[in-house]
């Protein structure tokens, strides 16, 4: 009845079962921390922008960067992926998504940054709708946890232009 | 008396209803394991609602051994989520972010460009020869949640099979030959 084996599972799963249940607390816990991150972007060159012997548009720009992401992390952030996309309409698609810069921010005193950079991925266009498009930056975030659910949100940043001709 | 004689002495030594229990007791077990895992399938509509991170492209986000928790909802894909993917030629599925989006206006047909947080490149290297962007019918889940190291144990006894075999083997017998 009472022999070592039973002693021990009883052990084990009751250390287990706490553990599950301060995991989903901690979890929980991050619903009750209100996030207002502030960003700002701005493009201050567009290096290039040609058309590929594929067809498609492709872009390279210098962008300044500037954000604060501090009020995401809690005592359950692991760290917070942070992207910037380009989002715009074309005639064929309704929606196209092309992320221009990405970096990982492990830890709060990090949060608060002003970039200069040129894109990290290219801006490419599937097909050649770019000259003179109007497009929108986001800032995108992703937050992983320590444990338990993820979170997302972005900021929209409107009024951006490409320009008329290749250069 | 060898081993094997000495275990079919102790299986004919033990009263019938006593090896129906405990047959009873081992099925009740595997069955529920299955109707969990069944329940979890129906409830986030992804055919595999959690994945062990297997490699390290993902780091520091996610390390190999974490466990993800899958959803399949009819949201679109959108550029940043983490979506598991399988190529064609490829048995193991895939855990990385997508990092590009192109939907059609008429059919509504997402192109999806994927990258590992940790690799320098985007996935196309990883993908069938030729093949540009994955479509809705890769994906076979959106990550939602995350369990940290839950998922080691998988790895031990995939990378050694022996451990599998010694483990399932003890914790038969001990299923089957301990009365309580």
């Amino acid at each position: 009845m009472h022999s070592f084996g039973y002693r021990a599972n009883a052990v084990l799963t009751f250390a287990v079962t706490i553990l599950a249940v301060i995991c989903t607390i901690a979890s929980i816990s991050d619903n009750f921390n209100s996030a207002s991150p502030t960003a700002e972007v701005q493009v201050s060159n567009i290096n290039w922008f040609q058309k590929q012997p594929n067809g498609d548009d492709v872009v390279g720009l210098t962008l300044n960067i500037s954000a604060d992401l501090q009020s995401l992390f809690t005592w359950n952030t692991k760290q917070v992926f942070v992207f910037l996309a380009a989002e715009y309409e074309t005639q064929q698609n309704s929606l196209n998504q092309v992320s221009l810069w990405d970096g990982i921010i492990p830890a709060k005193e990090h949060a608060k940054f002003v970039i200069q950079t040129t894109n990290k991925y290219h801006f490419t266009d599937q097909g050649s709708n770019l000259r003179g498009k109007e497009f929108n930056l986001t800032l995108h975030w992703h937050v992983m946890p320590k444990t338990g659910k993820m979170s997302a949100d972005k900021i929209v940043m409107t009024g951006y232009r490409l320009p008329d001709r290749y250069r | 008396m060898g081993l094997f004689e000495e275990t079919m002495e102790s299986i004919k030594s033990l009263p019938i209803r006593d090896f129906l229990t405990q047959a009873i007791n081992f099925g009740m077990i595997v069955v529920s394991a299955l109707m969990i895992y069944r329940s979890l399938m129906i409830i986030t509509g992804s055919e595999s609602p959690v994945v062990v991170v297997l490699s390290g492209s993902m780091e520091p986000g996610f390390a190999r051994g974490d466990i993800l928790l899958l959803h399949m909802n009819k949201d679109r894909i959108r550029a940043g989520d983490i979506v598991v993917f399988k190529v064609n030629r490829r048995e193991i599925p895939i855990v990385h972010r997508v990092i590009q989006v192109h939907e059609r206006r008429d059919t509504g047909v997402v192109d999806v460009l994927t990258k590992g947080d940790n690799n320098p490149g985007d996935d196309r290297p990883f993908y069938a020869h030729r093949q540009l962007w994955l479509q809705q019918n890769h994906i076979v889940g959106r990550a939602v949640g995350f369990v940290p190291y839950l998922g080691w144990a998988t790895i031990l006894l995939n990378e050694n099979p022996v451990i599998k075999y010694i483990l399932i083997g003890t914790l038969g017998c001990v299923i089957i030959f301990t009365k309580d």
